[in-house]
């Protein structure tokens, strides 16, 4: 019995996603030292440089932080909801990795219907949101979680409609098969109105700047999370690195053909350098532009991106047609 | 003019992210301090010290003008008159943990005694420790001004010292009214 399981074949099914999942979390967890830095960079600062050479065991510093902090449930709050939406937030876009193709030889799961499956988590993890802004009992809480709400509607609509082309293009949701269609032309460039759309509606996704109305430090103190701290704050936090990491990964996939060859690079490489290209737009997004209102991302959202999707399905369902 | 004004906006931001994404290349604003060390200017309002004039005499006079006009009341003294007449403070001290270094009191002081420096890095452990007394305050030297000896211009014994010798100073008659 012992011998069956550890028998080769199961090891390697095992330990190929723990792995990934280790070396995600880890990556995510760094991202968040890594973006200080950056945006330090951007600001003419030095960020956090005290911990370690040029502050690379910051990371060590914030988790020791993170998890010896007291877990405090508000005796106010909906118990069940408060300890399950940091969880939500945690895992759903985690899962969304399982399907990215690191290389054609590493990847976890080929799902047929790769995108789909991204779109239903995507649209789980808002519950997260929802939940702890709701289950929180505050009141700046429940703004946060009302605004999610509001941007929720906006995005969610074109952050569907915006892959769609690309899907037509590949006439398959499997993300490989997707990849294999970018054989001769990256998608970016005859998808771009697709592009530029998913790319504003990730970061909308991510609750990144400019879109991270729900979270707004300034005015609403931190927003759905504020009630939150010690360990389930830090799956909140690592969360949205999570998120990033995974949508801009799925990026680099769909528009810029993964890990295709790209000027002789092995695969590996050149897949982690377009997703890293994509994380480092996301921070300097961060550093440049500022938040506006959420009843104009729901202007914005509305009257100008689903126009741009559906004129870009269209322009796409002519040439496939032709 | 709707979309004109959508492919403005969206090529200002671009273009400020261009800006910030130009920053990189820039020198960075913050200074190391620990490392590096702070230029203050030399008027910086900083530590108080109590100096002696030229002679090495104490120039505090205990007139008590910097303990009534300091604004949270950290300054305590006391008067002591010595051999010759002239007073002096038995104790000064100051509360550091209340000053805030507004510089009042060198504005006030009439002989130049109390006097700010540059030094702020006067942190503690222990607030008991903020409390300086006269010994910790006194130096030796004459700080910023090194000339003025304000028994040469002012006091009940018309005698005062320059450079080791006993000078007599001229009597203002003070119940005149030409100068
Ligand atoms: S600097 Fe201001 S607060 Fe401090 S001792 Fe002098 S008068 Fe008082
Ligand atoms: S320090 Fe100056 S103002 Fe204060 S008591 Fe002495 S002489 Fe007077």
């Amino acid at each position: 019995m012992i011998k069956n399981i550890f028998n080769e074949f199961s090891f390697i099914h095992v330990m190929k996603p723990l792995l990934f999942l280790f070396s995600i979390i880890f990556f995510a967890s760094s991202l968040s030292f890594v973006e200080r830095r950056l945006l330090a960079l951007f600001q003419n600062r030095y960020g956090p440089n005290r911990v370690g050479w040029n502050g690379c065991l910051q990371i060590l510093a914030d988790t020791i932080k993170m998890f010896f902090k007291e877990d405090w449930i508000p005796p106010f709050s909906h118990k069940f909801f408060f300890v399950i939406s940091p969880i939500i937030s945690f895992i759903s876009l985690l899962l969304v990795v399982a399907i990215i193709p690191f290389s054609t030889s590493f990847l976890i799961i080929n799902l047929d219907i790769g995108i789909l499956f991204f779109l239903m988590m995507s649209s789980l993890s808002v519950y997260s949101i929802l939940f702890s802004g709701w289950s929180s009992n505050n009141k700046y809480s429940l703004l946060g979680a009302m605004r999610a709400a509001a941007q929720t509607i906006s995005y969610e609509i074109f952050l569907g409609l915006s892959l769609m082309g690309v899907v037509a293009q590949a006439k398959s949701f499997n993300i490989i098969d997707i990849i294999n269609s970018q054989k001769n032309l990256w998608n970016i460039l005859p998808q771009f109105f697709g592009f530029i759309v998913f790319f504003i509606s990730s970061l909308a996704l991510c609750h990144r700047h400019p879109f991270d109305q729900p979270e707004a430090e300034q005015e609403l103190a931190d927003g759905y999370h504020i009630e939150y701290s010690g360990i389930k704050f830090g799956m909140f936090f690592i969360g949205e690195y999570i998120s990033i990491i995974a949508v801009s990964s799925l990026m680099s996939c769909l528009f810029l053909a993964g890990g295709n060859n790209f000027l002789g690079l092995p695969k590996f490489l050149c897949f982690s350098l377009k997703t890293l290209f994509f994380i480092f737009t996301f921070i300097l997004i961060r550093a440049s532009l500022p938040r506006p209102r959420y009843d104009k991302v729901m202007y914005f959202g509305w009257k100008i991106l689903l126009p741009i999707t559906l004129f870009n399905l269209l322009i796409t369902a002519f040439f496939i047609l032709n | 003019m709707f979309f004109y004004n959508i492919i403005r906006y969206f090529f200002s931001n671009i273009k400020s992210m261009f800006i910030v994404f130009m920053n990189i290349f820039s020198k960075r604003e913050t200074l190391l301090y620990p490392e590096k060390k702070v230029n203050i200017p030399p008027r910086y309002r900083g530590r108080i010290i109590l100096t002696r004039d030229s002679n090495g005499e104490e120039r505090c006079v205990s007139c008590g003008l910097c303990a009534v006009v300091c604004p949270v009341g950290c300054i305590s003294l006391q008067k002591k008159e010595g051999k010759n007449g002239r007073w002096y403070p038995k104790f000064f001290r100051i509360n550091f943990s209340r000053c805030i270094f507004c510089g009042l009191c060198e504005e006030s002081c009439p002989t130049t005694a109390i006097q700010m420096t540059r030094d702020f890095e006067m942190s503690e452990y222990k607030r008991t420790d903020l409390v300086y007394e006269k010994k910790d305050l006194l130096i030796s030297g004459p700080g910023k001004n090194h000339k003025y000896n304000f028994y040469e211009k002012s006091g009940k014994i018309n005698i005062f010292k320059k450079n080791n010798k006993n000078i007599k100073r001229k009597i203002v008659d003070t119940k005149k009214i030409l100068p």
